[in-house]
């Protein structure tokens, strides 16, 4: 419409000058160096991290310092050293792998729903995923704190768990809900017009086509969990994962450990996404 | 397979007698697992938390009752005015901060990143696979007085010896700033993905300048995308309390950090729960606001495009 707009007083800019010229002053520079700059930015702290999993610390001292001293292996190989860490590190774990799990299966099922079918109450279903996903954190924390406390549920691993599913499924639901959208319906019918069962045309036709959609899910939620602080905070109890320790340990400082490990989560997840990314692209 | 001896006519009558009836339920099936569990853990403590809230009592002194005690929102409010303002002023900056930071570079990724696009978009988005703690902490010695920023120049004698940033307000916006990019980078992104390119050919046809073109026909298609990353952004980082806590000082206190204290130390729940039912409000205003107006799309395909 506003091209329409602009193409009612064509000639009152400038004369005809030839169509698409090339950018070729030095502002066609501006953006692509601003963007960088962004990148650089964005990742400063982990450069930081990983540069100071290898400070080598003078003396006595065995947490992060503001300081670089230069390069040591130390404290990637005596990672699992500090007492309390590795036990928070598998706790983090723990939590992810099942809260990942589950939370795909129940979002999955809802992302089909979803994106498939038109059934009475879709806004108001779609209403709550999207309250889910603009919560405040410490607004979902604070009110599952509340409800633990009133119904006497024991804090713990067990409360983690259950608040990490509530906070991913919705995420894995939009994620699934996209590829479902963009589904080409007739695949599935052109499946039931040769005879396969609508069950037999789901597991045939569209699972296989959604399968990268729910492992990008999976991978989001299992993220999601690892990485989550403020709920954590809120429902652990007496219970530690990596980031609430890591939270705790900051006060006196964070043993250089911290950073080899959060380095290490980091290539992990790095990969999973390019697996997953190259994967999705070979199957097309 | 089994049916093959069916004629297509039949096996077709029979398929639309059983789905007929049952085909109906199925989202319903599909939904309730999810369903059931987002009542019980997600929408039923949001609503536990204002029965929290109307409480009285003290935990030493017998536990707490409710007693429909107003009084708890008007004391919260009363005692905890600066605060709120203070939260509502920083989230206010970061969200335009984050609004002007992240246009420009979404818009260059989307229209101008060609076959790097996917590759770009992840150096963007790896940051935010390291937990929120430690890359808030890694900021911290970034920003130190001594750390790999300010030491150097201020070895050289170019910043006064007395000059800091950390425990600074300043600290806190950067940080909250930060650590909220992709929430409103992302939306931005997925709307600016999706304009079509040719409108803009069309637009630079009929002798519309760059800027014009810019103007006229892309910032208006990406309004939507605005509203919703300033959603994603403003409400959640005016609850973030991290930030000040390992950021600030004793002057930068945020809601989230009173709200925090009262749960976790003072264990004062009825306060706590009426400072956070508050910010819950103000979310869920804000929220039915712009899913009325501009629909839940946006937000949702920019949750969905994390993955």
């Amino acid at each position: 419409m506003s091209a329409v707009a602009a193409a009612t007083r064509p000639v009152e800019r400038q004369a005809p000058a030839p169509l698409h010229r090339p950018n070729k002053r030095w502002t066609r520079f501006l953006l692509p160096v601003y963007t960088i700059v962004m990148i650089v930015y964005l990742s400063s702290p982990i450069v930081m991290m990983i540069l100071y999993s290898f400070n080598d610390l003078p003396g006595q001292i065995d947490r992060q310092s503001a300081r670089f001293w230069g390069f040591t292996f130390d404290w990637w190989k005596n990672v699992w050293n500090i007492p309390g860490l590795p036990g928070a590190f598998r706790n983090s774990l723990k939590i992810a792998f099942p809260s990942a799990a589950i939370s795909t299966v129940l979002g999955a099922l809802f992302g089909l729903a979803l994106g498939r079918y038109r059934f009475r109450g879709t806004r108001g279903v779609d209403f709550v995923i999207f309250l889910a996903i603009a919560v405040p954190e410490i607004v979902l924390g604070a009110s599952l704190l509340s409800m633990f406390v009133l119904a006497g549920f024991p804090l713990g691993l067990g409360s983690i768990l259950l608040s990490h599913i509530g906070f991913s499924i919705a995420f894995v639901a939009v994620t699934v809900r996209a590829r479902v959208q963009g589904l080409d319906r007739n695949l599935e019918d052109a499946a039931q017009d040769l005879f396969a069962s609508p069950v037999t045309a789901f597991f045939k036709v569209t699972l296989p086509l959604i399968t990268p959609a729910i492992m990008a899910g999976f991978l989001l939620a299992f993220v999601l969990s690892l990485d989550d602080f403020v709920i954590s905070n809120f429902v652990a109890g007496q219970e530690s994962t990596f980031p609430l320790w890591v939270y705790g340990a900051q006060r006196i400082g964070i043993p250089p450990q911290v950073n080899v490990m959060a380095t290490i989560l980091f290539a992990a997840g790095i990969i999973a996404a390019i697996t997953n990314v190259v994967a999705q692209r070979r199957r097309g | 397979m089994r049916r093959g001896v069916d004629t297509p006519e039949r096996a077709e009558e029979s398929r639309k007698r059983t789905l007929g009836s049952r085909r109906r339920l199925v989202p319903y099936y599909l939904l309730s697992p999810a369903g059931l569990f987002l009542t019980v853990f997600f929408l039923l403590p949001l609503v536990l938390m204002i029965y929290t809230s109307l409480q009285s009592g003290g935990l030493l002194a017998g536990g707490f009752t409710f007693t429909w005690e107003f009084g708890n929102y008007t004391e919260v409010l009363g005692q905890y005015q600066r605060q709120f303002l203070r939260s509502i002023q920083y989230s206010a900056i970061v969200t335009v901060v984050a609004l002007l930071l992240a246009y420009p570079l979404t818009y260059w990724i989307a229209f101008y990143a060609g076959k790097w696009k996917t590759s770009i978009l992840l150096l963007i988005l790896a940051p935010f696979f390291v937990s929120f703690i430690i890359r808030t902490i890694q900021w911290k010695f970034i920003l130190a007085d001594s750390g790999p920023l300010f030491g150097p120049i201020k070895d050289v004698g170019l910043l006064p010896d007395g000059f800091r940033v950390l425990a600074t307000p300043f600290a806190v916006v950067a940080g909250i700033t930060y650590n909220f990019l992709p929430f409103t980078a992302l939306p931005l992104y997925v709307a600016l993905e999706r304009i079509d390119k040719r409108l803009v050919e069309a637009a630079k046809d009929l002798y519309a300048s760059r800027w014009q073109a810019f103007r006229r026909v892309v910032w208006p298609l990406s309004i939507p995308g605005v509203f919703a990353g300033f959603l994603l952004t403003f409400v959640p980082a005016t609850g973030d309390y991290v930030n000040a806590d390992l950021l600030g000082g004793p002057g930068t206190t945020m809601i989230g950090n009173i709200i925090q204290q009262k749960f976790l130390t003072e264990l004062d729940y009825p306060e706590a729960a009426a400072l956070s039912v508050i910010l819950m409000v103000v979310m869920l205003v804000l929220a039915s606001l712009y899913a009325r107006i501009l629909g839940t799309e946006d937000v949702e395909r920019a949750a969905g495009a994390q993955a």
